[in-house]
């Protein structure tokens, strides 16, 4: 049975890595993508560009702007002095932000009474608009809290403090609350979803299509023997692609990993049974590469979103909340994230250790069951 | 006399050495109408005789529709909470409604230790944990602040800043009604404050809804993957099945058989236009402000773009594998990551803005965004209109000129 295996597994390993092109997608890819990822990749909004209206041209309305600008969120590009310079700049996108004051703003400060600021936003991203508003509603907390302070003292009387809460805030797991800890991590996920699934599926259906099939099934190979020897490839591929993309990732984009490695190397190994299990599976209904390669996406893709990647997995409605623990990604994602941000182990983390194990058998059981050495 | 019409005459001077009409020039040098014709009904029939590979490219269009479009948002709200209340009087019992009374957060549950706080937050029951300290009342009655701890999970930090963001909110109203009560208390009149008073005004997607703002994006990755999933396999395929040496042996040209490879995918990506338009339409309410012509003449200048990149990738790659590998990365990525389509350009350092330039999809999302959503003309969008335009035709000659009729 071994003399059988290896020789099928030699043939599969010479058939991956012959064409110099497809060495480059195995090994170079992976990191490419993820050097993409690491740099586009990113919810934090910094440096809004904003323009001025500022129609009252006061000590207290340019005192308002530099605050704007002072606070790093918001660049200030243009002055602008009609709305409909105001408009333009939006429209062109050229602007996301007008802070617009208008006469009478520093007149109605100092006489103690409300002052309007109208703040123009550009709504079309609306992730970023409302980082935006949040922003502004810290700025002018603080403004407001020192014309308090400063007009509290002039009033007989009247303590000069400002009492009320100090919100003292700590994010855990990720201190500066930077997007790329948060989504390299899961680009192993991604990357390794995507190779061995799609990889694994086209490589038995190349030999179906191509015809070399029929040689196959000549020789005395058993099934079993077959499936190994096109599934081992890419579990070793992907495994050399985590540790590449963990290499990656830590020494080039900094992400701390702070749970322990093995760890993560025996869920990916858990992960692959998913993976390559639906390749497998895959391949058994498709007669083409096309064909394999579109049932492929028509599963990465719903996996992919649906995995908590990018879209908070809290956010879906309830019945998509209860699909997505059918996703073996799912899983797998939670894993990573504890492994390098939370640096949480097997205390925490068995649940999801368990789903993908249950997962895994479930679905190679299904596609072993459906595979036939037959034509 | 041109040899091939018999009875046009040929007056310039130019074509007289030809022997032939321009017609016939066209025909001999470039490209032959009639076998264009034949090239995409062979691939026709070949799309029909696979009816899976075709549903997928319908279907999948839908599926990523019908996601994006109900399950996928970006909108952050009720943000799971965990309170820890060491004051428990009056003063904090308000603070703590003021918070699970809001909107924007959803009392998980009360804690009394640190340990049950780690554990909310470890397993994700919780994201945010407001910790009231034990002399909270007295801190505040007399005046001063009292330290109020938010512990956040920071691993999803858009999720986090959201949520700190409206912590910081429901702690400012509370401070200055608190403020405000103190001062009233203290001097007996009726305090007034010059305060700001911030109005914002959103335009073009009013409401926030982040789906207003992916579905028109979506577009455009869409119309990129129907590119990469049916045409980055044609070329290839017959390389690797053998039958491209059949069609090496008719006089089929290959800027014939690259426009006959494109003519059936255009049809099945016109198709997923309509459809992603309509569901936009009238299942999920996107707003379209601009005009629908400009929309399909712009996806029409795109789409053709994009089907002869994926042709050009099938040229080079020769091999269905290979093919579909180039295409994930050559396509499919890009149109996901450095279009704008979820991940802002503005957000991304200055030499990842730079490779954006060379994705075309970029320009067609923000063609698609702000016909939707700011009823923009041609003349705001001619920019990029004119640059898809470019890429456009610069793919269908670079693959005419890649595509090699020979066995190597």
């Amino acid at each position: 049975m071994f003399e059988r295996l290896r020789s099928m597994l030699v043939k599969e390993f010479i058939q991956v890595l012959r064409d110099p092109k497809m060495r480059f997608i195995i090994f170079l890819i992976p990191v490419f993508q993820t050097l993409v990822f690491g740099y586009a990749v990113n919810t934090d909004v910094q440096h809004v560009k904003t323009a001025v209206y500022d129609r009252d041209n006061s000590a207290e309305s340019r005192d308002l702007t530099a605050r704007f600008a002072e606070s790093g969120y918001f660049d200030i590009v243009e002055y602008v002095d009609s709305d409909e310079n105001a408009r333009d700049l939006i429209d062109r996108s050229r602007v996301k932000v007008v802070l617009r004051m208008d006469k009478g703003f520093s007149a109605a400060l100092r006489a103690g009474h409300s002052a309007p600021v109208q703040l123009l936003l550009d709504g079309t991203d609306s992730n970023t608009a409302g980082i935006v508003l949040n922003y502004a509603g810290k700025i002018s907390a603080a403004y407001n809290d020192r014309i308090q302070m400063e007009q509290a003292g002039r009033i007989n009387g009247l303590p000069a403090t400002i009492g009320g809460i100090e919100l003292v805030s700590r994010a855990w797991f990720n201190e500066n609350l930077e997007s790329r800890n948060f989504y390299i991590p899961a680009v192993i996920a991604n990357i390794v979803f995507i190779i061995t699934m799609l990889l694994s599926s086209m490589a038995v259906v190349r030999e179906k299509e191509i015809g070399t099939m029929e040689q196959i099934i000549v020789t005395p190979i058993r099934k079993s023997e077959f499936i190994l020897g096109k599934t081992v490839p890419f579990v070793l591929i992907g495994f050399i692609d985590v540790a590449l993309i963990t290499i990656v990732a830590t020494f080039w984009f900094g992400v701390p990993i702070r749970g322990s490695i093995a760890l993560l190397f025996g869920a990916t190994a858990l992960f692959l049974m998913s993976s390559l299990g639906f390749g497998l599976f895959i391949s058994t209904i498709s007669r083409t590469q096309q064909q394999a390669m579109m049932s492929a996406f028509f599963f990465i893709f719903p996996a992919m979103l649906l995995s908590g990647f990018a879209f908070p997995i809290e956010n879906m409605p309830q019945p998509v909340q209860w699909l997505t623990y059918l996703n073996p990604l799912r899983y797998y994602l939670v894993i990573i994230r504890g492994i390098f941000l939370k640096g949480v182990g097997m205390v925490i983390l068995w649940p999801q250790f368990f789903a993908l194990f249950v997962l895994g058998l479930i679905i190679l059981f299904f596609a072993v069951n459906r595979f036939r050495k037959t034509l | 006399m041109c040899r091939a019409c018999r009875g046009i005459p040929l007056y310039a001077p130019l074509l007289a050495g030809t022997g032939a009409c321009p017609l016939h020039i066209l025909r001999r040098k470039v490209m032959n109408l009639l076998r264009v014709k034949a090239v995409a009904k062979k691939e026709f029939i070949h799309i029909l005789r696979d009816p899976r590979s075709l549903g997928m490219g319908i279907a999948m269009p839908m599926l990523l529709l019908f996601l994006f479009g109900y399950a996928l948002t970006l909108d952050v709200d009720r943000v799971p909470l965990i309170v820890w209340d060491q004051n428990n009087t009056p003063a904090s019992r308000e603070l703590v409604s003021r918070f699970s009374g809001s909107r924007y957060f959803a009392l998980y549950r009360h804690a009394d230790n640190y340990r049950d706080i780690e554990r909310a937050i470890n397993r994700r029951d919780a994201l945010i944990a407001i910790i009231i300290p034990s002399n909270f009342a007295k801190l505040v009655e007399s005046g001063r602040k009292a330290p109020v701890q938010a512990l956040l999970d920071g691993s999803d930090p858009n999720t986090a800043t959201y949520a700190l963001g409206y912590a910081e909110s429901v702690s400012r109203s509370y401070s200055r009604d608190i403020n405000l009560r103190i001062l009233r208390r203290v001097s007996g009149i009726e305090p007034e404050f010059g305060h700001l008073d911030v109005r914002p005004r959103v335009w073009f997607n009013t409401d926030m809804v982040s789906r207003n703002y992916l579905f028109p994006g979506l577009i455009a990755v869409i119309m990129m993957i129907i590119a990469a999933l049916l045409t980055s396999l044609t070329v290839a395929r017959e390389w690797e099945t053998g039958t491209m040496e059949q069609l090496i042996s008719t006089p089929l040209k290959g800027s014939e058989l690259i426009l006959g490879k494109v003519v059936p995918y255009f049809v099945i990506g016109i198709l997923d236009l309509i459809l992603s338009v309509l569901v936009g339409e009238f299942i999920f309410d996107i707003p379209l402000h601009g005009s629908l012509w400009l929309l399909f003449a712009m996806s029409v200048i795109f789409l053709t773009g994009a089907l002869s990149l994926g042709v050009l990738i099938s040229i080079i790659a020769r091999n269905q594998l290979v093919a579909s590998q180039l295409a994930l990365v050559a396509t499919m990525l890009p149109a996901f990551l450095l279009s704008g389509f979820i991940f802002p350009i503005d957000n991304m350092p200055a030499p990842v803005q730079g490779i954006t330039y060379i994705v075309t999809a970029r320009y067609f999302v923000k063609i698609l965004r702000d016909i939707y959503l700011k009823d923009a003309g041609l003349a705001i969008m001619a920019g990029e209109a004119g640059l898809l335009l470019i890429f456009s035709i610069a793919a269908i000659a670079v693959s005419i000129r890649m595509f090699r009729k020979k066995i190597e």
